[in-house]
């Protein structure tokens, strides 16, 4: 990393780099821009970037409409608490993959990631019954437990490729000093891979707030997350370019900014185990 | 160093996840294939009777079968190809020295938190919408005529959407990857007078090699069952319908649960498929 | 089975924590699903009304997409999961839900909401057996909506009742393409409720028929090749571009920017092109029937908006008050005392165009309820069918097939196959899809 290079050198990477990395985010930015526009000025031609007269009244339209709030409440919770159960049922799972490997472990892993494999639309009925039977439907416990069991395997994975970095010494030396396996897991093992923790649970948080097929299907009123908001939005009659965009920014807003605010323990644990 | 004492214990430590995955497969496996052997018509009245392997020879014969696993297998095939590329290349910018690099890797990885029907939505409106569409203005711009992109070039526009979504997710692992290279090594070949291109090749590109490979893997994962992308842009026409869209049309649209479910065990198969077939690259790169 | 009882224990836990906020004994929630097209939006926006009437009754909103909608709603009734109190559905959905059982009949609505004020072409497609099963919110049927300006400029003069031929020639010398303005505008976009919509009226009028009366598809005669022939040439010589992904909503947009010379669709769609606020054109349109071949139909379909009532309902009454309040007469009254009369929900009222502040504000009530009295669902078609529906044919199947046949059109104005193809293509899969079916 500490290689020297010329400041020219460094000024083009820097100028290469941040050349592709606004194109890459153009689209959200254009989004964002375009959600403080008229829908005349929306569809301009040609289309203006920044000078336009500024307006929040798409973000009026859009709150007065729906009620974003109970949106955004059920997203977090629904992503937030499906992911924090997967992450104690997974705990145990991957400390025992991990540190009491057996000829089998590789082959349970790789079975966990196939049930992902299982296209959605296929197990939509069969759900939509089981739901109506238990009284699952629209509520979030429901949609709590689906996004739960649909993100397991990559909770489990993530932790076992960081579980699997400790040093298996440690924990013998806990285990001299007489403690037992609970402790063990809280106070030796759980300490260490805090990091590798935290960016399990962003990463899944992510992909539940993103998953769009149950949480459209299996609710209603009273349990629809930021998807449901979305869907009121999409290609509604006459000029809907701005109000689409308000609706999606504030769809997004607040994962683009958990992201970022977080994004060194994403990118810090983000890695599957693919680095040694 | 496994005693049988923890050996008993990681078992029972196991069990609650494989017990839960075990059901969440099971259960609604048992049902679609129970479904799948039945005239099920919800709006005719629902279970019409038992009708052997009627609905699996139907939904196999139907003439969008075959496409619809070829659609499938391009688009995942297509997105690998693009994001495993571009990733490799745009980690290995990232990783040079620059001014502003956080900046620039929050911008590059911002997709990655949009929603998929935000961003079908955003693209096919404000990007490839043919008359109102930037890409439409940027085209004339040039003087060119605008592409009817959802239509003329329906399987690139959804590659591209899609990659556009995934391409952070591969920057990022790949990236982790390259800064964990020994720099050591790449100044010795650098002293013996490797060119770029060689020690691209013989060092950076071995060692990203089991990052490549968990990539492909978890993306796969993802994309054989990409539906939002395809609900909001084109519905399925114009070549791209995937098995997963079939099946939605098949029991959605036309409401034929039997035949719909028939479909699910027939995706099913294929993504073991795919599987078995990735678990063997994988399992020589991933020791696990 | 374990599992169950886990899962309700769990859940039941989990109810108690969530519920015990909601519990309100004496308010009934009424939950609806609609469409977020603009007119529900401003029901949606007007329902203060309604609760201030009627205290002890709570609304719950489901606004969703209309392709979200319609699976939402149709899976959620087919599997009884009794997520719904109030549906907003089509005429093509009501006969074949309420043979099910699956519908509240209305029959029982309060007098003076005056089911008799019912158009009566509108009020036939939502009565089975004699019952009436959904109360209409908006009708409508199509027409041609055109630019008295450009058709001025071209030098011609729109007949209250043109012919497809008028219509390819004054699209022909409408068309600027240098100047982004498109002779006529037409749906493309796949789908039972978008192209094939239009397609199907369209066939009407050149004497096609989905099925003969064996319910043999019909694809492979001439009059389909007419038709579709008729329909690519006048999309590709004179449409917009990219016309095969446009649906409703994407030529409304056209239109409104002025990029259309005339285009073919909904007649709610009038007071939306003349409504200033939105329309860059608004004062410049005219109306027409839709046009014929002189075959004795006309390519105008019949559609209503309506709002049923599920039968696993737990809130029958509660519903039955708000569907009685959203398509009454005070409902009009209240819009046009709030947004004006043009922004009332049209076509489902005789006293609606007998009112002359109405008449007055909309420029096109006369059009409208002379397209909505021109069509007739019960013999839509030149030779006689054995089904009911204009732009529909009112069986379960209809919806699968029709938005599989529209993908093969689509493909085909794409310019991915030619129209023989599509055709060959749309009943192969239409004689497959029927078969399976048991026909």
């Amino acid at each position: 990393m500490a290689r020297t290079v010329t400041t020219q050198r460094k000024s083009l990477n820097t100028a290469i780099a941040w050349g592709i990395g606004l194109l890459i985010f153009f689209p959200v930015l254009w989004t964002i821009l375009t959600s403080f526009k008229t829908e005349a000025e929306a569809i301009a031609d040609p289309p203006v970037f920044l000078f336009f007269d500024w307006t929040l009244e798409n973000y009026a339209v859009v709150q007065e409409r729906s009620d974003y709030m109970r949106f955004l409440w059920n997203s977090v919770i629904i992503a937030g608490v499906s992911t924090l159960v997967g992450i104690v049922v997974a705990v145990p799972a991957a400390w025992s993959m991990a540190f009491v490997p057996s000829k089998r472990t590789k082959d349970v892993l790789l079975w966990m990631l196939s049930t992902k494999m299982l296209p959605a639309v296929g197990a939509l009925y069969p759900i939509y019954l089981i739901f109506i039977e238990l009284g699952l439907l629209d509520t979030r416990t429901g949609l709590v437990i689906v996004m739960m069991l649909i993100n397991l395997p990559i909770i489990v994975w993530m932790l076992y490729t960081y579980f699997r970095e400790i040093p298996g010494e440690i924990l013998e030396a806990a285990r001299m000093d007489g403690a037992t396996l609970r402790s063990e897991i809280i106070h030796v093992l759980t300490p260490m891979a805090v990091p590798g923790i935290a960016s399990t649970i962003l990463l899944n948080f992510i992909l539940a707030w993103n998953e769009a097929f149950w949480t459209l299907n299996l609710t209603a009123a009273q349990s629809g997350p930021l998807t449901a908001f979305i869907a009121s939005y999409s290609s509604p009659e006459g000029l809907f370019y701005a109000k689409l965009s308000a609706a999606s920014t504030m769809a997004i807003a607040p994962i683009l900014i958990l992201g970022w605010f977080s994004q060194k323990q994403l990118v810090r644990g983000l890695t599957f185990g693919a680095v040694k | 160093m496994a005693t049988q004492h923890s050996r008993s214990a990681a078992r029972v430590m196991l069990a609650p996840a494989v017990f839960l995955l075990l059901v969440w497969m099971l259960v609604p496996l048992t049902m679609t294939l129970y479904f799948s052997f039945k005239r099920y018509l919800p709006l005719r009245g629902g279970d019409q009777g038992w009708v052997g392997f009627d609905n699996y020879v139907r939904f196999v014969t139907s003439s969008a079968f075959w496409p619809s696993v070829q659609t499938t297998l391009l688009i995942v095939g297509g997105v690998l190809l693009i994001t495993v590329i571009l990733g490799v290349l745009l980690a290995l910018l990232l990783d040079q020295p620059m001014w502003g690099q956080g900046i620039v890797r929050i911008l590059v990885i911002a997709p990655f938190f949009v929603m998929p029907t935000v961003s079908a939505l955003v693209w096919k409106n404000m990007f490839m919408d043919p008359v109102n569409g930037l890409f439409a203005h940027l085209w004339k711009f040039f003087g060119l005529a605008p592409i009817e992109w959802l239509s003329q070039a329906s399987m690139l526009s959804i590659v591209l959407i899609v990659s556009w979504q995934w391409l952070p997710f591969a920057t990022l692992i790949l990236l982790t990857a390259i800064q964990s290279l020994d720099s050591e090594q790449l100044e010795a070949a650098e002293m013996d007078g490797a060119n770029p291109l060689a020690r691209f090749g013989h060092i950076i590109l071995p060692h990203l090699s089991q990052a490549i490979t968990i990539v492909i893997l978890i993306q796969t994962i993802f994309l054989l069952s990409i539906f939002a992308e395809i609900f909001v842009t084109t519905q399925g026409s114009f070549g791209t319908r995937t098995l997963a869209y079939l099946i939605f049309q098949r029991v959605l649209e036309s409401q034929n649960v039997g035949l719909g479910s028939a479909g699910g065990v027939y995706a099913i198969i294929l993504a073991n498929i795919v599987a078995l077939f990735l678990m063997r690259i994988v399992g020589k790169n991933l020791d696990a | 089975m374990n599992l169950k009882t886990v899962l309700r224990a769990a859940c039941a836990v989990a109810l108690i924590g969530t519920t015990g906020a909601y519990a309100d004994s004496h308010t009934v929630t009424v939950t609806i699903a609609t469409v977020n097209n603009g007119d529900m939006i401003r029901m949606q926006g007007l329902t203060e009304d309604f609760t201030s009437q009627n205290p002890d009754i709570a609304l719950e909103w489901v606004t969703l997409e209309e392709n979200v909608l319609r699976q939402r709603v149709t899976q959620d009734i087919a599997a009884k999961g009794g997520q719904f109190d109030v549906m907003t559905i089509g005429t093509y959905e009501v006969p074949i839900w309420s043979r099910n059982g699956w519908l509240v009949s209305l029959n029982d609505l309060p007098p003076e909401w005056d089911a008799d004020d019912l158009l009566p072409a509108i009020r036939a497609g939502l009565t089975v057996d004699g019952e009436l099963y959904a109360a209409p919110f908006y009708g409508e049927s199509s027409m041609v909506m055109y630019r008295t300006d450009l058709m001025e400029k071209a030098g011609l003069e729109m007949p209250d009742a043109p012919t497809w031929d008028f219509i390819r020639d004054a699209a022909a010398a409408m068309t600027d393409r240098d100047g982004e303005i498109y002779g006529v505008c037409l749906r493309g976009k796949a789908g039972w409720g978008e192209n094939m919509a239009f397609i199907t009226a369209t066939s009407n009028s050149f004497g096609a028929r989905w099925f003969d009366e064996d319910w043999r598809p019909q694809f492979d005669s001439e009059a389909w090749a007419n038709t579709l022939n008729f329909y690519m040439d006048l999309m590709k010589s004179y449409g917009p571009p990219g016309s095969s992904t446009n649906g409703f909503n994407e030529n409304l947009s056209l239109f409104q920017q002025g990029k259309c010379g005339m285009w073919i669709d909904a007649t709610v769609a009038a007071s939306f092109v003349t409504n200033p606020n939105d329309s860059t054109v608004a004062d410049s349109v005219g109306f027409a029937l839709a046009p014929d071949n002189g075959l004795g139909k006309r390519g105008n379909w019949l559609w209503a908006w309506s709002l049923a009532i599920p039968a696993g309902s737990d809130a029958t009454d509660a519903a039955k008050k708000f569907v009685a309040w959203a398509t009454s007469k005070e409902y009009t009254q209240l819009v046009a005392s709030k947004e004006g009369w043009a922004n009332v929900p049209p076509g489902t009222r005789t006293s609606l165009y007998e009112n002359a502040a109405y008449l007055e504000a909309a420029p096109f009530a006369e059009m409208t309820l002379n397209s909505i009295n021109a069509a007739d669902p019960t013999q839509p078609t030149v030779d006689s069918v054995p089904y009911t529906g204009v732009q529909f044919v009112a069986i379960p199947e209809f919806a699968g097939i029709a938005t599989l046949v529209g993908q093969e059109f689509s493909a085909a104005l794409a310019g991915q196959q030619t129209v023989a193809e599509a055709l060959e293509k749309a009943q192969a899969l239409t004689v497959d899809e029927m078969e399976a079916a048991g026909y």
